[in-house]
């Protein structure tokens, strides 16, 4: 029987199949139920007692835009202060020096292991231990040093650190050991390899991850509100107690966290594509390139071009 | 140019190196054989002090690698000086080992610039010319990705040429090679023989060192077996153990 299909000769090309498709009626029933459950969602807060109008008013709100701004430079300074003392941490923890090396994992193993808002509320009631701040060439009193604002930036930052460190140390210890040998070999010391060789590559494994810490910066800087610091949910709260729109003003704060995370998830992508040199042939397009290149095949109905 | 007497290496309990003794001269071509695990990559990286050697005495120019004498004491060496020692003497890895995030000419230019402090004018003006001489006028501002294995390893020679090296190390430069690119990259190595470097290679490759080898040594389990002019080695071998080792790879 197969004998004479095998021999009959195709001079046509075959014709599009039209075969009727296996039905797939379980992705019928799970799709139905899951838009039925947002329809209800959706029903829900529509008959919910918040008042929607309210929350594009208060999403300029002065107070808000200044919750707004405190939550992003404490998020930034934290990072910074959490990305420079990671790196010295994470060279400490490599380091032959045994000293060295114990000290930075018994930091990580403390900072890493201890909550972020007990860390906080440490920081903030110094002054019940240490009353009186004496560095020598500055004394002061305790309370008037330790601000909301340092506190929240020694809370977060050196919490960072500890993640941050380990980060930086799978980064460095992912670069193969022959980049070392070759720098060495051309007469480069140690700490030339380091930043001109190892941590531009490390670079490539360090920035994802980072770029996911600073994001999960930005909403866990909400808890330095139990430090009295002026971020965004402090704001948020400050404004419903006088406006009494309690679950419109955390909307109003989740718009904001939300505008945040995405503007930096491109920057992130930015920052990736930039390190990712050498590493693959050809670098991935930016999302503008991509833009570009489909107009481009839209505007033109001739063949696409081959790409490069 | 090399002298080692009696140099020993330990990594652990393992003996690696069980006393070396040789010569190289100024403007030969020294060639290393022998089986894997006899210990003459260990050696070669001992010369750049890549690896510190046990015991006995290794000199290059002649200084002593790694360390200062004074008097009956040795002192080691500074990061510092250890790393002025090595821009004497290029080294050229099996595996290449270029900057993956540097293109070709910046990997030529880095040395030159960071050790040397040399402008970036003249490290570039220099680059090209020995990106040319090994035949890669054309593959300046590619990165290493985009290069095959023979074109990689031929940046790398450039690579260690630009720092004006008086030594040259090659550890198995074409063993991670497709065999068609072995060629490519051992006429770039001819070519430096003839200008009168000096090069010590641990190879594989008989002919490359019959062709073009001054001096080869046979190494086994970390002793020199035998020595002499290639040609004579390698067609009329003294010692057993390099008689059944020339017998397989030949």
């Amino acid at each position: 029987m197969t004998d004479t299909v095998d021999k009959a000769p195709a001079p046509v090309p075959p014709e599009q199949i039209k075969a009727i498709p296996v039905r797939h009626y379980g992705r019928w029933v799970a799709g139905a139920v899951v838009i039925g459950i947002l329809v209800l969602i959706g029903i829900a807060f529509s008959n919910a007692k918040i008042n929607y109008n309210i929350i594009p008013d208060y999403l300029t709100d002065d107070l808000i835009l200044d919750g707004v701004w405190h939550t992003l430079y404490i998020s930034v300074l934290s990072m910074l202060l959490g990305l420079v003392l990671g790196v010295i941490l994470a060279v400490m923890r490599m380091s032959s020096n045994p000293v060295t090396s114990t000290v930075a994992w018994l930091y990580i193993w403390f900072f890493r292991g201890t909550p972020v808002l007990v860390q906080l509320l440490l920081w903030y009631n110094i002054a019940l231990v240490f009353p009186i701040l004496n560095l020598g060439f500055y004394k002061d009193e305790m309370n008037q040093v330790m601000t909301p604002f340092l506190a929240a930036l020694l809370g977060l930052g050196l919490n960072e650190a500890a993640y941050m460190s380990e980060i930086v140390r799978a980064g460095i210890q992912s670069v193969d050991l022959g980049q070392t040998e070759a720098s060495h070999a051309l007469g480069m010391t140690q700490g030339k390899t380091l930043r001109r060789v190892v941590l531009p590559q490390a670079m490539r494994v360090i920035v994802p991850p980072s770029g996911n810490e600073f994001i999960n910066m930005l909403k866990t800087s909400s808890l330095a509100y139990a430090v009295q610091f002026n971020e965004l949910i402090k704001r948020a709260q400050d404004v419903s107690s006088t406006s009494l729109a309690v679950v419109e003003m955390y909307f109003v704060a989740s718009i904001w966290y939300l505008i945040l995370t995405s503007v930096f998830s491109v920057g992130q992508y930015y920052l990736e594509r930039r390190y990712a040199r050498g590493s693959s042939r050809d670098l991935p397009p930016t999302p503008l390139q991509r833009l570009r290149k489909n107009l481009r095949l839209f505007g033109s109905f001739s063949r696409p071009e081959v790409p490069r | 140019m090399v002298r080692a007497e009696g140099v020993h290496k330990s990594f652990g309990l393992a003996h690696v190196l069980k006393g070396i003794d040789l010569e190289v001269n100024p403007r030969e071509v020294f060639c290393l054989i022998g089986p894997s695990g006899s210990g003459k990559s260990t050696f070669l990286r001992c010369i750049n002090h890549l690896e510190k050697i046990s015991a006995g005495r290794l000199y290059v120019d002649g200084s002593l690698v790694g360390y200062r004498q004074s008097g009956d004491k040795l002192y080691e060496l500074k990061e510092r000086e250890v790393a002025a020692q090595r821009r004497d003497i290029g080294m050229v890895f099996q595996r290449f080992n270029l900057f993956p995030h540097m293109t070709a000419l910046e990997n030529v230019t880095e040395a030159p610039i960071q050790v040397k402090g040399e402008t970036k004018a003249v490290a570039r003006e220099r680059a090209r010319q020995l990106l040319d001489r090994v035949g890669l006028s054309d593959k300046v501002d590619q990165y290493p990705a985009q290069l095959s294995g023979g074109q990689q390893q031929r940046v790398a020679i450039a690579r260690a040429l630009a720092m004006e090296p008086k030594l040259m190390l090659f550890d198995e430069p074409t063993s991670a090679l497709d065999p068609e690119l072995v060629g490519e990259v051992l006429d770039v190595m001819r070519d430096l023989a003839e200008d009168g470097m000096t090069m010590i290679v641990v190879t594989h490759e008989m002919g490359f060192a019959r062709e073009v080898g001054d001096s080869l040594v046979f190494m086994d389990d970390g002793v020199v077996v035998e020595s002499g002019h290639p040609r004579e080695v390698l067609a009329n071998p003294q010692h057993d153990r390099t008689k059944s080792f020339l017998s397989k790879v030949l």
